[in-house]
């Protein structure tokens, strides 16, 4: 038998990882974990910070006092998403909101459904829906989705990074 | 050309396996170390430069990510390099020597226990020829250290003697990770992990972050601590294609060795960044440094943070230099397979 000749080869590139979120990243997602989502709050400058990195990047410090917030809040921005993402089980069109809890002082991405795509929009109230508890982990993801609440719209200018 | 002075460098304590802790946490406690020396806060700070490699902890960017660690508001003119913290601080003299900034802030972070490092390295190959053919760091270095060996340039009892240096010097870091001595019967009939390399000629695997501050003459003086005066700095880089390189010696080092005109000075140590046993014995020979001593520190065979430990080099002969009874001292960082990218720098205490 000859050898057949080649001309090329596919090499494969996959590296496997321990990932780790990060100290305070974990108290949070253990918090979550427990249906609770607990912002950190900085010592110098009081802004709350939920999901929590362990730091606020405005005075360079770390965030230690914890507080639990509760899961309402309101749209700060939101986009429908019309194309569809290859591996993504939702169906769009969509609405990937970014949400403000109330408390909190920033926002962070996540679902909005049980809408009609031509009311959303920012300031609206929404609240979250939860999962199943057997089927919460240490993640986001035991959020479903928000889902507006009918209260009245907050004013945008409270997204306002307070000074 | 401006003077420029190191004014303060902190490292973490080097760890096998930070755990849980991201770069934020990694890096916080250091920045506020140096901050802690200077009595700066982020607003003495003209220009904010940092060093890492996202593929270490396999979180994409972790380097932006790593910024939350520092204060960004008002926002700060920074940058980052994707290597070792050390160019980080070639690119901040750059920036002070261009008149953009008076002081800078440097920083490098590594977590390489969440991947396997060696592998990791591949990706720092040529993506074309070399990586596909996924070369690992370690069996790229024994090919260097038996080409050496054949050559008669080193012998493996040269680098039992590097390794029983660099950790009895690692008392002098409390921050080092290895202490333990092995026999030389330990080391002798060690399972290679790639000929002619055992793990104990490899630096360990480690978890940790360094910051540092320099600054102008004016800075360092309004500052009133010992002068540390960074005299000289250069860097060279070799082919990518290890066919095109000769592997028996490094045209960068006796590169880097004859621009910062080392027949002129007598440094009184030597700081390598040197992550296998075989490189101190190399460089050694390379740079004719008889025998001044190397790594005082223990060097990144006592403990090996990626990305930073380049800068822990600078930043151990910068303490090494404060705290003693020395005036002269050369630090050197490297990047890529078989010391392909060299620096070097002079470092001289100044007395007013
Ligand atoms: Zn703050």
């Amino acid at each position: 038998m000859t050898e057949e000749k080649k001309d090329f080869f596919v090499s494969n590139i996959s590296l496997s990882y321990q990932y780790t979120a990060g100290n305070a990243t974990t108290r949070f997602l253990n918090k979550v974990a427990e249906g609770k989502l607990v912002a950190q709050k900085c010592p110098k400058c009081s802004a709350v910070y939920v999901p929590p990195r362990g730091s606020c990047p405005r005075c360079g410090v770390a965030t230690e006092e914890e507080l639990e917030l509760p899961d309402t809040g309101a749209v700060e921005s939101f986009t429908i998403v019309h194309i569809p993402i290859p591996g993504n089980p939702i169906v769009p069109p969509y609405v990937s909101a970014m949400i403000r809890l109330d408390g909190a002082d920033i926002s962070f991405l996540h679902l909005i459904q049980e809408i009609d795509l031509a009311d959303i929009r920012i300031g609206m109230r929404v609240q979250a829906v939860w999962k199943d508890r057997s089927e919460w982990g240490t993640t986001l993801e035991n959020i479903k989705w928000f889902k507006p609440t009918g209260e009245a719209d907050v004013d945008p200018s409270v997204f306002k990074f307070k000074e | 050309m401006k003077d420029i002075y190191i004014l303060a460098y902190a490292q973490n304590p080097i760890v096998a396996d930070a755990k849980a802790a991201n770069e934020v946490e990694l890096i916080m406690p250091v920045v506020h170390q140096v901050f802690k020396q200077t009595g700066f806060t982020q607003n003495d700070i003209g220009f904010t430069c940092s060093g890492s490699c996202d593929y270490l902890q396999g979180a994409a960017f972790a380097f932006v990510e790593g910024l939350s660690a520092i204060q960004t508001n008002p926002p700060i003119k920074e940058s980052h390099v994707e290597m070792d913290a050390a160019w980080a601080l070639y690119e901040s003299i750059l920036k002070i020597q261009m008149g953009d900034a008076e002081t800078a802030l440097i920083y490098g972070f590594g977590k390489s226990s969440p991947g396997d490092l060696p592998f990791v390295s591949t990706l720092q190959t040529d993506p074309y020829y070399m990586s596909p053919l996924w070369p690992d760091k370690t069996s790229l270095a024994a090919l260097q250290a038996q080409l050496l060996m054949n050559k008669g340039v080193l012998t493996k009892k040269d680098m039992y003697e590097a390794l029983t240096q660099s950790i009895s010097n690692a008392k002098n870091n409390s921050n080092a990770l290895v202490t333990a001595m092995p026999s030389e019967d330990d080391y002798l009939s060690a399972d290679y992990l790639s000929s002619p390399l055992s793990a104990f000629d490899c630096a360990p695997i480690s978890d940790g972050a360094s910051a540092m501050i320099i600054g102008t003459e004016e800075a360092a003086t309004k500052l009133g601590l010992q002068k540390i005066k960074i005299s000289s700095v250069h860097h060279s880089i070799e082919s990518s294609n290890f066919g095109a390189r000769d592997l028996s010696t490094s045209e960068s080092i006796i590169g880097l060795g004859k621009k910062i005109n080392l027949k002129s000075f007598k440094p009184d140590f030597v700081e390598l960044h040197t992550q296998f046993t075989y490189e101190i014995p190399f460089i050694r020979g390379l740079l004719d440094l008889g025998n001044v001593d190397i790594n005082l520190s223990g060097g990144p065979l006592a403990g090996n943070v990626m990305m930073a430990a380049g800068l822990d080099s600078i930043g151990k002969s910068f303490e090494l230099l404060k705290n003693n009874d020395f005036h002269s001292g050369l630090a050197h960082a490297s990047s890529g397979p078989c010391l392909q990218q060299n620096m070097l720098v002079h470092l001289e205490k100044i007395n007013d």
